[in-house]
């Protein structure tokens, strides 16, 4: 680890004015980043952590109905929080890495960091969420732009993300077997007026709407209705714990089962 | 009931209290007063030759003592390797260098090319990035066919190929083997690989250098499984320092299985560089140096081919193996798929021909060394896989196929060289037969198939060769050092025992089950006994723990030395008694007076030794403090019998283990909670091998399970609640306490079990799949089955 500044402001504003410094950075639940530094992989000039922001944590109800998470609330907070209002989400966040991981690491953290392999990307883009920053709102379609890449500019901060609670909604995830990341993530969140279908972990473009597989369910609510529909391997990615086709196989048998177990 | 102590008391481990409640005493815990630390800088290349290393503006930096490369290391000898294998030709095998530090060429990812000892690890870390480097990268050799194709790139410009030897076994056997397979009913043939493996102990290697200008005494504190042989081996062959001037720790130690018993070159390079510094200096691997320095396992590719007559008797067995050595041969690597691979190619089975040929080959890889089983799970696997394959093709019962052939009479010669003293195979496959429930695996499956899932049943079975091992048989073989073992029993004032152990406890329970056995000897409470190991300074030369030796050798050595104590205090007691000592009995701490109800307790029979006021000092010298050293007749011999149970879901080739039941014959069993313990853990990395762990590299030599992200551990909701037994008890002939070594077995057995069961679930949902390489990942099974859809 290089050395850094550190920074543990308690209102947003001192956040967004201790990131405007040049090579500075915010500091989530750290569950990335800190292995990142300690890999010397990055090199900050100051750490801004956002564990000291109370407005950036907890969870609420918006009065059109959302849910509002906070952009520093943990994993293992959301786990407990949204059981009985978005069950879906809880479970996603719950089989989030291990207990050490979940009571550190934050949904803004998870979002801005955007690892192809990571869960809520899939959730967040499923449900059509809104993602809440100090300076804007942004639309889950266009904040997700690839591998490790999102609409957020230098020093902006998630503060809260805000999903529309589905009727029904499920997430399967196909764990990796080394890093227990999603190896093919598939969050399918049925709504009064259709079906939407992200998935995490198979693209080289990182988490994507799988489109005809919306179509076909938004049609016909049922696995069965996904027998004409299927993913080619190409642009799915290959590596040591399987081929592109094979994660694209996945994504078919993980999004039968999450309209199965949808609740 | 069992009893609640000594010999056969499942003795909760004592040792665990301090594991537990943090109280351990690892080697990172040591820390040297005025100490440096260093770090190395290693190649991030697998193959290249070095032009230059510019040390000039690193060596400037804040807190850098000193910078050592290769030049440093020019006068010192290289890492020794511990074993000569001798070729199918008779000639020697190909040996190169292994310097301490890079000369000349980087030979694999890891590589170390620099050292830089700093003030903190920080500075060490921030010097290494200011170390100007350039280095020509040379293309890299990884498969081992390729390998050996002529005009390869060489791994070592000064050998004459990559080939380290090609080893024929027995190679008198050879036309024979050939004619019989030639002539057979039935040849079954299966082509395989046996992965790289990372052995991954929880903590990783640590080295701390000490000298002292005092007495010009060199301290070396180390992750070691066996502390002399380091002593031995660095002190003779690297650095030439003589016994007397260098003492080697080995405290606690966070397992090693296998990995830890190498002399590396971090060692060497803390011992060296403490003198030349000045400063005690410290070395502690991050988990990403581990995966690129500690000794890899395995990695095999191997053809076999099993002849059968028409009654379905094995008649002949011929095996081709590739054994990958790495860029440089580990300490004991040149051993592992020879001696202690060819040597149990027979198995549990009286098949009367084999001829085994390795070819060890040498690719711009991480060394490749002895893990837990070392050779002997490579050979079970391939002989195991080949059996049941050869059952399925023949269209009979794969357990009555082992059974027919099983070795029933003992003692055993192989044709492979070796002598099974005593077994019993039919024995615990009737026990499995018995735990297993194999009559209600119909009604097991069909409700897996209710569920969408296969289920499959894979049976194994294995023989082991452990207690290593004879010195004079391993030394015709090639071993360059002895292989007993040595206790001393040292009896305190008051009673109360240390005994100092050659051998080495990183988590198999030494402290607890070694003073069972003196306890049950001597008939006193086994909290009266502690044992002292690890430290080369307070122990006899012994020869450390791998292999299954410790109760082996080691408890044999300390039985011996008890013996004498008992001896001799039965002299004590004699005087003590005014009786003849031929009437001293010794029972529950009491030496009494046969047919009398004279006694004396143990404790007054030892304060006597060490007080002698009235005391038989003209016959024997007082004190009472014995060492014996123990080198066995013969190796040991644990077999048994495996079953495990399988789902695979065919919709994403997932394989779950249900149920896993081992029944191991182990001859006596000292404890048997530990014994369990250790079977646990092997079964856990076999598993671990079967369905999970992978060290990959790519074709120019990068290693792509470099870390937890993509290697796969094992890890609690990976493996069933086990079903161990080990009742069936033939015990050993040749050593005093009728043991066998328990370590390893588990290792050894599960791998070919699990791949069997997956096969099996496979074929009942009309896969007809007819191997699978480890591990039997989602992936592989997946393909696997759309191969033959
Ligand atoms: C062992 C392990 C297993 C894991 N398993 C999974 C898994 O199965 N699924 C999964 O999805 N994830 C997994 N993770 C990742 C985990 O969810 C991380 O917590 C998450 O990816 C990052 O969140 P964080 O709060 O820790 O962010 P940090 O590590 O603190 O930061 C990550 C990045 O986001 C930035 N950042 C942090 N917070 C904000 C914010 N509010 N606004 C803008 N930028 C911000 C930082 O500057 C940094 O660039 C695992 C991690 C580990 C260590």
């Amino acid at each position: 680890m290089y050395a850094f500044d550190f920074e543990r402001p308690t209102t947003l504003a001192d956040a967004v004015a201790a990131l405007s410094k040049d090579e500075a950075q915010a500091l989530g639940g750290g569950q990335t980043l800190i292995p990142t530094l300690k890999q010397r992989l990055a090199s900050p000039s100051a750490l801004v952590s956002l564990t000291g922001i109370a407005d950036m944590k907890g969870i609420c109800t918006s009065d059109d109905g959302a849910l509002c998470i906070g952009g520093g609330t943990t994993h293992a907070t959301v786990a407990r929080e949204a059981a009985d209002s978005f069950p879906a989400l809880s479970d996603l966040a719950g089989n989030i890495g291990d207990p050490a991981v979940r009571n550190r690491g934050t949904i803004g953290g998870s979002l801005a960091n955007n690892d192809p392999a990571a869960c809520y990307p899939s959730a967040a883009l499923a449900t059509a969420a809104t993602l809440v920053t100090n300076s804007r709102s942004i639309g889950a379609d266009d904040y997700f732009q690839g591998m490790f890449t999102t609409a957020l500019e230098e020093g902006e901060i998630v503060t809260e993300v805000r999903f529309p609670i589905p009727e029904k909604a499920a997430y399967m995830k196909f764990e990796q077997p080394a890093s227990r990341f999603a190896m093919v993530g598939v969050f399918m969140a049925k709504y009064t007026d259709g079906v939407r279908v992200a998935v995490t972990g198979a693209s080289e473009e990182g988490v994507f709407r799988w489109t005809e597989a919306e179509t076909a369910l938004s049609a016909n609510f049922s696995g069965d209705s996904l027998s004409g529909v299927s993913l080619s391997g190409e642009g799915m990615i290959t590596d040591l714990h399987g081929s592109g086709d094979y994660r694209a196989h996945l994504v078919g048998v993980m999004t039968r089962r999450a309209v199965a177990a949808a609740r | 009931m069992p009893k609640d102590s000594g010999i056969g008391a499942p003795s909760k481990r004592r040792e665990d209290v301090r594991f537990l409640t943090g109280a351990g005493n690892y080697t990172d815990d040591i820390n040297v007063h005025g100490q440096a630390y260093v770090h190395f800088l290693r190649s991030d290349v697998a193959h290249g030759t070095i032009n230059s290393i510019n040390t000039d503006a690193a060596a400037a930096m804040s807190g850098v003592i000193r910078i050592f490369t290769g030049v440093d290391f020019e006068g010192v000898g290289g890492l020794p390797c511990g074993w000569q294998v001798t070729d199918r030709f008779g000639e020697a095998m190909q040996e190169p260098g292994h310097p301490v530090l890079a000369q000349g060429k980087v030979r694999h990812v890891g590589d170390p090319i620099a050292a830089i000892v700093a003030d903190s690890l920080e500075e060490a870390r921030n010097a290494a990035e200011a170390i100007e480097l350039d280095i020509t990268e040379l293309p890299a050799v990884v498969d081992m066919k390729a390998a050996l194709e002529d005009g390869a790139t060489k791994v070592h410009d000064d050998l004459t190929s990559n080939l380290c030897y090609d080893w024929g076994f027995v190679e008198d056997n050879r036309d024979a083997v050939d004619d019989a397979i030639k002539n057979a009913a039935h040849v079954t043939t299966l082509e395989l690989v046996n992965q790289r493996l990372v052995a991954n102990p929880m903590e990783p290697r640590v080295a701390v250098g000490d000298y002292s200008r005092a007495n010009d005494e060199s301290t070396l504190y180390t992750t070691s499984q066996n502390p002399h042989v380091i002593r031995l081996l660095m002190g003779a062959f690297v650095l030439g320092i003589p016994e007397h001037k260098l003492r080697v720790v080995a405290p606690d130690v966070g397992g090693g299985f296998g990995t830890k018993i190498f002399h590396y070159a971090e060692e060497a390079f803390c011992t060296f560089a403490a003198k030349a510094c000045n400063r005690p200096v410290k070395w502690t691997a991050s988990r990403s140096e581990a995966f690129m320095s500690d000794a890899h396992g395995r990695d095999h590719v191997t053809k076999i081919e099993l002849a059968l007559d028409v009654d379905n008797n094995f008649t002949a067995l011929r095996t081709e193996t590739y054994a990958n050595m790495g860029a440089y041969l580990s300490t004991f690597a040149p051993s592992v798929p020879t001696w202690l691979h060819g040597t149990l190619m027979a198995g549990n089975y009286k098949t009367p021909l084999i001829y085994v040929n390795v070819k060890a080959v040498f690719t711009n890889t991480v060394p490749v060394d002895a893990y837990r089983g070392a050779g002997r799970p490579e050979a079970t696997f391939q002989l195991e896989r080949v059996v049941d394959k050869a059952a399925r093709e023949l269209g009979v019962d794969p357990i009555a196929l082992r059974r027919q052939n099983f070795i029933t009479e003992f003692p055993y010669a192989t044709p492979v060289a070796v002598e099974y003293d005593t077994g019993d195979y039919e024995a615990t496959m009737v026990k499995l037969e018995e735990i297993a429930d194999i009559s209600g695996f119909a009604a097991r499956r069909a409700e897996s198939e209710k569920h969408g899932k296969l289920r499959g049943f894979g049976v194994n079975c294995y023989i082991e060769a452990c207690g290593i091992a004879p010195s004079n048989l391993v030394g015709q073989l090639g071993a360059r050092a002895g292989l007993y073992d040595a206790a001393t029993v040292r009896v305190n004032a008051t009673g109360s025992i240390s005994v100092m152990v050659g051998a080495h406890s990183h988590g198999q329970g030494h402290e607890t089950s070694f003073p069972q056995v003196v306890a049950e000897m001597l008939g006193i409470d086994e909290g009266m006994i502690d044992i002292v190991h690890g430290d080369s300074s307070k122990i006899p030369f012994g020869m450390g723990t791998y292999g299954s030796r410790s109760i082996a050798v080691c408890g044999s050595a300390m039985v011996r030395a008890t013996e004498k104590i008992i001896a001799k205090a039965k002299k004590i007691a004699a005087h003590l008694l005014e009786a003849a000592e031929a009437d001293i009995e010794l029972k529950d701490g009491q030496f009494s007076v046969a047919g009398t109800d004279k006694s004396v307790a143990w404790g007054d029979v030892t304060l006597a030794a060490y007080v002698p006021h009235n005391y038989p000092l003209e016959d024997i010298e007082p004190g009472l403090e014995e060492t014996a050293f123990y080198d066995p007749a013969n190796f040991t011999y644990p077999a048994g019998a495996y079953a495990c149970e399988v789902e695979v879901d065919p919709e994403t080739g997932q394989v779950t283990v249900d149920r896993f039941v081992a029944a191991d014959d182990f001859g006596n069993i000292i404890n048997p909670m530990i014994v369990s313990g250790q079977v646990h853990g092997g079964l856990a990395q076999g598993i671990g091998q079967a369905l999970l762990e992978n060290c990959a590299y790519d074709e120019n030599g990068q290693l792509l399970s470099a870390s937890y992200m993509d290697y796969a551990m094992p890890r609690a909701d990976d493996v069933p609640f086990y079903e161990v037994d080990h009742s069936a008890q033939t015990p050993c002939t040749h050593n005093p306490l009728g043991v066998k070594g328990c370590g390893e077995a588990g290792a050894i057995g599960s791998p070919p079990t699990i791949i069997n069961a997956v096969i099996d679930a496979l074929h009942s949902g009309g896969y007809d799949v007819t191997h699978i390489d480890m591990p039997a990942s989602p992936s592989r099974v997946w393909a696997a089955m759309n191969a033959v859809k």
